[in-house]
């Protein structure tokens, strides 16, 4: 039985830290039981060092690290049962990719005393990396042939599924991974990103996953947090963060985008229907189910003519705002949907157009887009 | 060989450099081919000689032991941790290489002589360091335990510190973590220092000489014969010094080697 019970609750209440440049000055987050949360920073805000102190390998100055309600905050990492993944995977060189995943579980299944001969600890791994447990787990991350091979002879999304297997199979409370994808190439980030997923879905652990990458976040958290300067700006789900960013740094971070959560269902010509906000969206993509898009607002163009139909997205819309930006101007138009809803978008126009169009809020505007410029993920 | 092509700056530096190989190989060709095999076959029946080599071999190997159970410690130590004093510490590692090895042998004698402190107190429990195969085991530990230390430090130095935090958010204690992953990781370099260490303390003579002359280890044997009776003496035992010495290098490298692979 690979699944848990239920994920662990992790609390930080004014958590300090100081580590080398590094500071991070009263963090306070909780992530719910069976929760994929995303911590999201910039490179360098010292997603590494805070992973690590919940882990247990830095001391905190001040506050509370509580799992499950109980303070863990100076308990050492083997007693946490916390699971880690670190960017770059860590893999124990000297084992094959069994051993490696069946070490936690060897140091669980062993005998008491054999914690202080841990020279003999080799007998219980390589009975370990026999255990149904290791098998159905290789299984789960698909990588049950290369049990027997060691991790330098592996690829790079073949290692990061060897460290997920390793962490995973203890069954940890909550499992903490430090850019898990970051070291991979697009298509295998991608394939990756919805391995997490579906993992998390077959397991229910708790996630704590920090990341650069705001598809990244989008695309697996369940809630974000956006971290900056040791501090958290903002929590809450991707689209609340990306419409209302909380503080100046948030919205600059993030850009200016059109990001919307959808329900993607087959449309014509092999594309894909985007319902969001009660409205209809054409793009290209194999994705089905619950996805995000985006849409960039320089590929949203704006008439006051019915538009030519190589756009497969024309709207009628209503101008909400009209922001000039030096060169530039961002028009925000809402599209009338089902339901009384309407979907948001922000156009970028050249002042220029902008003149020529002679646009003001209240009135009446086509927009289009091409299917093709609709990315989603 | 294709670098040599149409380079003569190759060509000049492999020729000094060639003067430097043939005074190292020389000098040693010459002494084994001098002695014939019935020679070395005299020597090796020799009761004294036999002696002389395997108290050096043992004493060497008791010094190793030593250096092993307290310097991979230190070694380890001074690889993860940072604290005041630490470079002091790593550089009084180095410093018995660069002092004279007899010098080394005086100062060893000061503390572990009869009339001193420690001295006495070993004397107590029926250890003596003067003249006995116990000074014969410091004074090798004393000029070759920075190879080994050294080694060890950067056998652990290039063992990654994530694979130990891993180890430990797996449930492993800080003592399971150095048995079963440091210490395999690091095992291979460790390894060529407890040859390199035992190796040195195998040629060991100047500090060796002052503490005790008798019981005599072969490097002792060979100065003594051949202060007394000559060259021709000591030959056969120096020969049969350098053959064993050979065959210890030989393993070195060959250890050396797999470190790389």
């Amino acid at each position: 039985m690979l699944k848990h019970e239920r994920g662990g609750h992790l609390r930080i209440e004014g958590l300090h830290l100081t580590l080398g440049a590094f500071r991070v000055n009263d963090l306070n987050l909780e992530v719910q039981a069976g929760e994929y949360f995303i911590l999201l920073g910039p490179t360098g805000s010292g997603k590494t060092v805070l992973l690590e102190t919940l882990a247990g390998l830095h001391q905190p100055e001040r506050g509370r690290i509580v799992l499950d309600g109980e303070d863990i905050t100076y308990s050492p990492p083997e007693d946490r049962h916390l699971g880690f993944v670190y960017q770059d995977y860590a893999l124990f060189p000297h084992w094959t990719v069994a051993e490696n995943v069946a070490f936690g579980l060897a140091l669980q299944q062993q005998p008491r005393w054999a914690h202080w001969f841990p020279w003999m600890g080799g007998r219980y791994r390589r009975a370990a990396a026999q255990s149904d447990e290791v098998r159905e787990m290789l299984a789960l991350l698909r990588i049950e042939h290369l049990a027997d091979r060691t991790p330098k002879y592996l690829s790079g999304g073949e290692r990061q599924r060897v460290a997920l297997a390793r962490a995973l199979v203890v069954k940890p409370r909550v499992l903490l991974l430090d850019e898990p994808l970051s070291a991979l190439d697009p298509q295998r980030r991608e394939n990756l990103r919805r391995e997490l997923r579906r993992i998390h879905e077959a397991l229910g652990t708790t996630v704590l996953h920090v990341t650069h990458d705001f598809e990244e976040a989008v695309a697996l958290g369940d809630r974000i947090a956006v971290l900056h300067q040791g501090k958290i700006e903002q929590v809450g789900a991707a689209e609340t963060i990306f419409r209302k960013p909380a503080t100046p740094f948030v919205a600059e971070f993030l850009g200016a985008r059109n990001l919307f959560a959808a329900e993607a269902v087959d449309g014509e010509n092999g594309m894909a229907r985007l319902r969001a906000h009660g409205v209809d969206v054409l793009a290209v993509t194999d994705l089905r189910g619950k996805v995000h898009f985006t849409v960039r607002p320089e590929d949203i163009v704006l008439s006051r003519q019915p538009l030519d139909s190589s756009l497969r997205n024309t709207f009628q819309a209503e101008v909400v705002e009209v922001a000039p930006r030096g060169m530039l101007a961002y028009v925000t138009v809402a599209v009338p949907g089902e339901g009384g809803d309407a979907l948001p978008l922000v156009a970028a126009v050249t002042s220029r157009s902008l003149e020529a169009l002679d646009l003001h809020p209240g009135e009446r505007v086509v927009v289009g887009f091409k299917a093709s410029g609709v990315h989603v993920f | 060989m294709k670098q040599f092509r149409n380079n003569r700056l190759l060509w000049v530096f492999a020729l000094l450099g060639a003067v430097l190989v043939w005074f190292i190989a020389w000098p040693l060709l010459r002494t084994v081919l001098a002695a014939g095999p019935h020679m070395l076959w005299e020597a090796i029946q020799e009761e004294e000689v036999r002696a002389a080599i395997s108290l050096t071999f043992s004493a060497s190997a008791a010094a190793t032991l030593i250096a092993l159970i307290l310097g991979v410690p230190l070694a380890y130590v001074l690889a993860r941790a940072s604290f005041p004093g630490k470079a002091l510490i790593e550089a009084l590692v180095d410093i018995p290489v660069v002092v004279p090895h007899s010098a080394a042998g005086i100062a060893l004698l000061m503390v572990f002589g009869r009339q001193s402190f420690l001295g006495q107190l070993f004397g107590k429990v029926g250890i003596r360091f003067v003249s006995a195969v116990p000074g014969i085991i410091i004074a090798m530990l004393f000029v070759s335990l920075s190879f080994l230390v050294n080694a060890a430090r950067d056998g652990f130095r290039s063992v990654d510190e994530r694979l130990e935090r891993v180890a430990r958010t797996l449930g492993a204690s800080p003592w399971e973590v150095f048995w079963q992953v440091t210490f395999p990781l690091a095992w291979r370099s460790i390894l060529s220092g407890i040859i390199m260490m035992w190796a040195r303390g195998l040629s060991e003579f100047g500090a060796v000489v002052i503490l005790a002359y008798n019981p005599m280890v072969a490097p002792v044997l060979i100065f003594e014969r051949f202060e007394s009776y000559g060259l021709s003496y000591a030959r056969p035992v120096a020969t049969l010094v350098i053959l064993i010495s050979l065959v210890v290098f030989l393993i070195l490298r060959w250890v050396g080697r797999d470190v790389e692979a």
